[in-house]
């Protein structure tokens, strides 16, 4: 059977798009497994020497430990904060009556759309104020400001999108809105809600324009951050960067792995809303 | 029956608000209290690096400033030409891409996962990675183009103030087509596949059903997508900063990072807040027409 034109020419291009997508990647785990001699000559796709050095140097030398153990705790904390406090929140706006959900609703979203500069000013201020520059409160409560909206907005579609009929039996049995809630609603949503939990880890994993404002040395930088400031100003050291930024890449690309189809059920449901 | 359902209606209105109530105060305090703190900071004079001068109240004259500072302008209109350049190619990709998801009948999981990655990975990363492939002389992108004489040898792309755009561009299409290409697979797979197969027996070319059929039933997704990116490219600031730092020169200076310029290395708090306010005015009126357009799309779909 022969192919079809217009069959072939989709794979072609397709098979094209998912090779831009993926070269960059592999080019940096190449890259960062090169020897430092070797990185700025022209080189075969395939790595024909490998070395550790870069990954060696970067926790022999630049301590990166530290960065991560930062953006780990600052996102999981933001995360455990903002996903329990936005899923009531996110419930009532999906189930129960009240005057002016729309409009809070669309206040979610409004907010959620803040350009991030306009309260870097304040912000800062205001950690000052309290002491709270460089530390990890300090950089936990900016997060909210994205993390909440962001959570609010998907979970209301996640509980948008259950079946109301379990809901309904369990209060004709006489069970209270909240224990409904916790006994019924929240097993039913828990994919949903992990959905939401791990975008909302990722964005805080990937945040950089408030940890930079926020954090004033090494010791608070995030993984972001970090590696940014490992530019000399004249040199680039290249090689340590590309491993730095493999190790940014590895726990987001587990939980690609992972959990790719909640990633696209939490982008999916953000957008469309049930 | 009837004479229960208003108590019921009232405590559920009160259990309402109670839940709702603690999120919507961190919104107001990390959120809302902070951006009216930015409208007032942005109308006083505030120097961190000269304390002793206090924090006169100008009125407009940060405003009035920046409309004669030819470094804002340039800035402006660098911000919204990004926008309009990156999104679209970002929407046409998509497309192409969802397309191509859609069809796939084997390996679906593994082309999720590879549009996902470059979507997932932090963008101080992306911008590294595409700083690092377009490095003059050595890097592989910056060396293949020699290779290929589209430019000098010894071009070197973060000199040239329009070839620098290039890396920040190409690593915004790269990052976000897929999250694009994922808002409109899911779009495409609302779309009813026998209204494909009435064209297709009707005797319509695949192009022709694409056009007409597809196409218009994409179109509120396509609205989405675009919308999303456009305010995220409006607020544009990691990849400016990372790439080029806003070089050579102020060449590819994005409206947000001369704001954080002046707030965080120039310390000068009253103007750094009143460009601020204006990367706010600019991303909001563009969400206040859109809120207003979805509003008007979900009530129709409702009804």
């Amino acid at each position: 059977m022969k192919a079809r034109p217009e069959a072939v020419v989709p794979a072609a291009a397709g098979a094209l798009l998912l090779a831009a997508s993926l070269f960059p990647i592999y080019w940096m785990v190449a890259s960062s497994l090169t020897p430092e001699s070797r990185l700025f000559e022209s080189r075969p796709l395939l790595p024909t020497a490998v070395t550790f050095e870069h990954y060696r140097a970067l926790f022999d030398e630049r301590d990166f430990l530290v960065p991560i153990r930062n953006s780990l705790l600052v996102s999981g904390l933001t995360t455990i904060v903002a996903v329990p406090v936005a899923a009531l929140c996110a419930y009532a706006l999906a189930r129960l009556r009240m005057r002016g959900k729309g409009l809070l609703l669309a206040f979610v979203l409004a907010v959620s759309m803040f350009p991030q500069i306009s309260i870097v000013p304040p912000l800062y201020l205001i950690l000052r104020e309290l002491r709270l520059l460089n530390t990890y409160p300090g950089l936990v409560l900016p997060y909210l400001t994205f993390s909440m909206p962001l959570a609010i907005w998907l979970l209301t579609g996640f509980f948008r999108q259950l079946p109301r009929d379990l809901e309904e039996a369990a209060m004709l049995d006489g069970a209270t809105r909240m224990r409904t809630l916790r006994d019924v609603v929240l097993p039913l949503a828990a994919p949903g809600v992990a959905s939401t939990a791990i975008l909302t880890f990722l964005y805080c994993w990937n945040e950089f324009l408030f940890a930079l404002s926020f954090t004033l040395g090494p010791d608070r930088y995030t993984v972001p951050v970090a590696i940014m400031l490992f530019r000399g100003r004249y040199q680039v050291p290249w090689g340590e960067v590309l491993a730095a930024t493999v190790l940014a890449t590895i726990p987001v690309a587990l939980l690609v792995l992972a959990c790719q189809r909640r990633i696209v059920a939490g982008l999916t449901v953000g957008a469309t809303k049930g | 029956m009837n004479h229960r359902a208003v108590p019921i209606e009232r405590g559920e209105t009160r259990l309402a608000w109670l839940l709702v109530a603690p999120a919507v105060a961190v919104i107001l305090l990390v959120s809302l209290v902070p951006i009216a703190v930015t409208a007032w900071e942005a109308l006083h004079a505030h120097d961190l690096r000269l304390p002793w001068l206090g924090r006169p109240f100008i009125g407009a004259g940060n405003f009035m400033e920046a409309a004669s500072d030819p470094r804002f302008g340039a800035a402006l209109v660098h911000t919204v030409a990004f926008a309009l350049i990156s999104v679209p190619l970002e929407l046409m990709l998509g497309l192409a891409l969802a397309v191509m998801m859609h069809s796939a009948v084997r390996g679906r999981a593994f082309i999720r996962v590879s549009a996902l990655l470059p979507w997932a990975i932090p963008t101080v990363v992306a911008a590294l990675l595409w700083r690092f492939m377009f490095e003059a002389q050595t890097g592989i992108l910056a060396a293949s183009f020699q290779t290929f004489g589209l430019v000098g040898p010894a071009f070197d792309w973060f000199v040239h103030p329009l070839a620098a755009w290039v890396p920040i561009i190409a690593a915004d299409v790269w990052k976000t087509t897929p999250f694009v290409a994922i808002l409109l697979l899911a779009g495409l797979q609302t779309i009813d596949p026998a209204l494909g197969e009435a064209a297709r027996i009707d005797g319509a070319s695949p192009a022709r059903e694409f056009l007409t059929i597809t196409l218009p039933l994409l179109a509120p997704a396509l609205v989405v997508a675009a919308a999303f990116r456009m305010l995220d490219a409006l607020r544009l600031f990691d990849l400016a900063y990372v790439i080029t730092g806003g070089g050579p020169g102020t060449a590819t200076e994005p409206l947000s990072l001369y704001a954080f310029i002046a707030l965080m290395q120039r310390l000068r708090f009253g103007y750094g807040s009143a460009l601020s306010v204006i990367v706010f005015l600019l991303t909001f009126a563009f969400a206040l027409v859109w809120v207003r357009a979805l509003g008007r799309s979900l009530s129709g779909a409702r009804s």
